[in-house]
């Protein structure tokens, strides 16, 4: 067990090595100079230098790529071109919207999907089972936008239950934040909860078809002990593999709904930085999300192999 | 013939596939004739609810939205059609040769970099390419593209590698083909109802991605309609002009749902066990 965390862990590593590569290599290598962007095209050229110098950009390339991973390492992911603050600091008040908001939809998502699949598993080709399908197939065709869209017409304009966007600060209070960010969690958590749903459901029964349900039916179990005593644990890897999958696409679907809801996350972040030619800001927030997803899976990997031995030998 | 006809019998597919069709249908038919120019303002007529006239009503500049949705049409389906060829066209081959030569150097390399480009969501691809070279639509084909190619070279590798202990393979080595030969002639025909399957998949991820692209302002630019862009116009009169929201995003819906239910019923109908256990 040891030797595979290290293994994957060894694995992980040369993984957020590459991906730093490419992100530095397909956006910092490009024409336009952040200096003179800045400076407008009237400025003079001694200006320029002077600015490329403060920014750090009169080194070479492989220098700047080198300062800049070893700076992830501790922390410091450079200063911001437009801003001129710390990127980290800028990174670490938005990830405080767009990580509750990614965590508060999986919960969702999966408070969703479980019951769903489950019902629906069980109560094979019923009538639940048939509609429960057809709702997630509806789901699934769904832009998360859009629903974000009608959601805010249905419930911040016409019942005025909600606001319909923007985001109050953690500062005040719990509740009132986690209300901010009800209508983006449901929005981003809909196609999420239909994936998994029909996932649960096909993987329960699978399950319930092998010996060892068989076994437990012959021993005298009902078919719903069985479900829940035997066949449900069981059918939980395909579904951990789809959460932690999941929760990747619900950091990077956080950028869209943010838009639509005027949330101070990563996403508009990334957003304001693009027209700017804010470069490190864009090349560090796609690194932490990259990071994110990497970490994930690799957990994940490690989840498995301490619960099915079996998995420690591939990897 | 008996796969027309499991095929008009198969209920998922025939829905899937008329919805599908009439999309594709009105994204031809608008090459030759819309009910108004799209490209042409009509201030005056702005902001009409849906009528006789205008089926879905108009924009904010009086454009007609039913001609709009015909338009965008074409925009989601050629960004979709196009990335989904990316994947295809760059992923197979990468994941034929990977399956040829099983744990060789090659496959190692080829499965190394399929797992870091699937580390980058395609709004992450869309956002570094945005980043350097602006916004376009050929930006967003490029970005969705890219995130295809590991989905399929995955597929074809896993699918290839269980053929390959075949006997008709072995067959195929004993009369003298190379791997190359034997993958194209062989493992190729053999993998192609996975791929068709996987294709109609990816196609409507890919028209769902094109709208979420679009509505981030990172695909087609004015005055390319698309219909993700549609609804990021509409945003800000949604409380007064709902029917700016409503007709794209359900366009989005119909198609991406027909593209759906017909792979699931082109899965059942290409899959052979299944088609065995049936008859």
């Amino acid at each position: 067990m040891l030797r595979y965390s290290l293994k994957r862990l060894l694995s992980l590593g040369l993984s957020l090595l590459a991906a730093s590569a490419v992100i530095f290599l397909a956006i910092e290598v490009v024409p336009g100079d952040p200096a003179s962007y800045m400076l407008g095209i009237n400025a003079q050229p001694d200006t320029v230098a002077a600015l490329r110098a403060e920014l750090g950009l009169n080194v070479s390339a492989m220098e700047r790529y080198i300062t800049w991973v070893t700076g992830m390492l501790t922390g410091d992911f450079g200063v911001s071109y437009t801003y001129r603050t710390p990127v980290v600091d800028m990174i670490g008040d938005r990830i405080l919207i767009s990580l509750p908001l990614a965590i508060y939809a999986l919960t969702l998502s999966t408070l969703i999907a479980f019951p769903a699949g489950i019902l629906a598993a069980s109560k094979r080709g019923s009538a639940a089972d048939v509609s429960i399908m057809g709702a997630t197939q509806l789901g699934v065709a769904i832009p998360n936008f859009w629903f974000a869209m009608l959601l805010v017409v249905f419930f911040a304009i016409n019942l005025r239950w909600f606001s319909a966007g923007g985001f109050p600060g953690w500062d005040k209070g719990f509740f009132v934040s986690m209300k901010a960010l009800t209508l983006p969690a449901i929005s981003l958590a809909l196609p999420q909860a239909s994936i998994l749903a029909r996932v649960m459901r096909s993987a329960l029964i699978d399950t319930m078809n092998e010996d060892f349900i068989r076994t437990a039916r012959a021993k005298g179990l009902t078919k719903r002990q069985a479900l829940w005593r035997h066949a449900l644990r069981n059918a939980m890897i395909p579904v951990l593999t789809i959460i932690g999958l999941q929760f990747s696409f619900l950091l990077a679907g956080a950028i869209i709904i943010e838009n639509v809801f005027f949330l101070p996350g990563l996403g508009r972040l990334v957003f304001q930085s693009i027209p700017q030619r804010d470069l490190i800001v864009v090349e560090s927030v796609v690194m932490l999300l990259v990071f994110a997803v990497v970490v994930v899976t690799f957990i994940v990997d490690i989840a498995y192999a301490a619960v099915d031995p079996r998995l420690r030998g591939r990897s | 013939m008996d796969f027309v006809k499991s095929a008009l019998r198969n209920r998922s597919f025939m829905i899937g596939a008329i919805l599908a069709a009439i999309f594709v249908g009105a994204a031809l038919f608008s090459f030759l004739w819309t009910p108004f120019d799209v490209t042409k303002l009509d201030i005056p007529n702005k902001l009409q609810d849906p009528s006789a006239e205008h089926w879905f009503g108009t924009d904010h500049f009086g454009r007609d939205i039913f001609s709009m949705i015909m338009v965008g049409a074409r925009t989601s389906i050629a960004v979709a059609v196009v990335a989904v060829g990316i994947g295809i066209i760059l992923g197979v081959p990468l994941g034929l040769a990977a399956a040829a030569r099983k744990d060789s150097l090659l496959d190692e390399i080829i499965m190394r970099t399929n797992d870091l480009v699937f580390a980058f969501p395609a709004l992450l691809i869309a956002i570094m390419i945005t980043a350097v070279f602006g916004p376009s639509a050929i930006n967003a084909i490029i970005a969705i593209g890219i995130f295809n190619i590991p989905v399929f070279a995955r597929l074809t590798r896993g699918a290839a590698l269980s053929l390959w202990t075949r006997d008709f393979v072995l067959s195929a080595r004993v009369a003298g083909k190379n791997a190359t030969r034997i993958s194209i002639e062989h493992i190729l025909p053999n993998i192609l109802n996975l791929l068709i399957v996987q294709g109609s998949i990816q196609f409507s991820l890919g028209i769902l991605a094109e709208a979420g692209l679009s509505y981030v302002g990172l695909g087609a630019q004015p005055p390319i309609p698309s219909w993700g862009r549609m609804l990021a116009e509409s945003q800000t009169m949604i409380s007064f002009a709902p029917h700016l929201a409503i007709f794209p995003g359900m366009a989005i819906v119909l198609t991406v749902l027909g593209l759906n239910l017909m792979g699931d019923g082109l899965r059942d109908l290409l899959d052979p066990r299944l088609r065995r256990s049936r008859t």
